[in-house]
């Protein structure tokens, strides 16, 4: 989609204080916050158009880079809320935990609450001269949704899997990890949760996903780091060596004289980007240089020759 | 299991002692199992309502009351015309023809366009 002028949307100039913007914002942000206005589809895109403008011009550093013609009109798009938003919510059973005081609930409505709702709406109760009680009223309900805890490994979050979650008298889910699911991300089994009453749709399963921790890699957001061992021969003349990465083993190249602790990149081996497809982050390998785990005789008689006449001091800083 | 730190970790912005304070007022309700406060889905999403209101819409504290006693009548209302429309839906076709018709909203006399 494209989008438009970030200032055209929020109607400013393009010279507009930053408090002028912020107010612009709210003041249609006000009007258009989609919680406010459930149901309204027009609000919803609205809102969204006006979080994507704000986002450039509310923040002094993108609106400089899109005065600067650096970053286009369609910014970033904020990340995606794992929750949903609240309106969703409301407007389902699981807003009675918010009832308005004088409400009661929706489901097992009784017929007296139906009159009270008639008279609420001002048109007439029950038997208001249409010939008495109609048949019997069936509710439809939709099934409650069902939560779940899935425990997956730190590779499988990165690359997606298939996973089989066993319940309670069983059955079993079949669950899709997508590529790159980040810890405690919620997935939501569309009508998998509890059983409709009188007809209605079940209610989804809501699997809540823990990722265990890896023994090399650490993630970072889109990225993954870790530490790699290298000789000290590897580190003093460079060389070639095999790095394990989430995707399988590459070959890396370390120049000479790389020192302990100094990062090198992997492009595109981190992790995938949900919704990009083919997009992924990078992996940062810090070189850890380790001395030969026995003594080497050749070694030790090579630096006590060495030593005494190449002094250099990496505790510099320390002082 | 949704705990306060996790609220605070997908909800970014808030602080802890601040939602504390929410829930104190009632804004947010969360359940308490033995001392340890649960929340369900519903309650992050208000949480992050919450947040909303009060940075990006700069409605003080003074007023989100209103606002959400406001909402949550709304809300109330519209699930309760859920369940309405769901008993409407499973109506035989004549029952549901027949409130069709008393429904439908009175016209408007338009001035009438020539033939």
């Amino acid at each position: 989609m494209a989008s438009r002028n970030p200032y055209e949307v929020l109607g400013v100039k393009p010279d507009a204080e930053d408090e002028e913007i912020r107010a612009a914002y709210r003041k249609l942000a006000k009007k258009f916050h989609p919680d406010l206005n459930p149901g309204s589809k027009q609000a919803e895109a609205k809102f969204k158009e006006l979080g994507t403008a704000y986002d450039i011009v509310g923040d002094k550093d993108k609106r400089g880079r899109f005065d600067r013609g650096e970053i286009d009109a369609s910014g970033t798009e904020k990340p995606q809320n794992p929750y949903g938003a609240y309106r969703h919510y409301a407007d389902a059973d699981a807003g009675e935990r918010y009832q308005g005081s004088g409400f009661r609930g929706a489901q097992n409505m009784s017929p007296e609450d139906l009159d009270d709702l008639f008279s609420f709406f001002g048109g007439a109760g029950r038997g208001g001269g249409q010939g008495g009680e109609g048949g019997a009223r069936q509710f439809r309900m939709r099934g409650e949704d069902r939560h779940y805890l899935l425990n997956i490994d730190f590779l499988d979050a990165i690359n997606g899997a298939q996973k089989r979650l066993d319940l309670p008298g069983g059955k079993s889910l079949d669950v899709r990890i997508p590529a790159g699911l980040r810890d405690g991300q919620i997935l939501r089994l569309t009508g998998q949760g509890g059983e409709g009453l009188g007809g209605g749709p079940p209610g989804d399963a809501l699997i809540e996903v823990h990722v265990a921790p890896h023994s090399l890699f650490r993630r970072e957001g889109d990225d993954i780091h870790m530490d790699l061992p290298v000789t000290l021969g590897e580190a003093v003349l460079g060389g070639r060596v095999a790095v394990p990465t989430a995707d399988g083993s590459v070959t890396m190249t370390i120049p000479a004289n790389a020192n302990s602790g100094r990062t090198l990149r992997l492009k595109g081996k981190g992790v995938p980007k949900p919704g990009l497809a083919g997009e992924r982050g990078d992996q940062y390998v810090t070189l850890r240089v380790m001395l030969p785990d026995q003594p080497d005789a050749d070694l030790t008689a090579f630096l006590k020759d060495w030593a005494p006449s190449h002094q250099y001091d990496p505790r510099s800083k320390l002082r | 299991m949704i705990t306060i730190e996790t609220v605070i970790r997908t909800v970014g912005g808030v602080r802890e002692r601040e939602l504390r304070a929410w829930i104190e007022e009632g804004w947010v309700r969360p359940e308490r199992q033995r001392g340890v406060l649960i929340f369900r889905e519903i309650d992050v999403a208000r949480v992050r309502l919450i947040h909303d209101l009060r940075r990006d819409l700069a409605i003080g504290d003074e007023a989100l009351p209103v606002v959400l006693n406001l909402l949550d009548q709304l809300y109330a209302v519209r699930r309760r015309l859920r369940a309405v429309n769901d008993a409407i839906a499973s109506q035989p076709s004549s029952v549901r023809r027949t409130l069709r018709v008393a429904l439908r909203p009175p016209r408007p006399r338009a001035p009438r366009k020539k033939k």
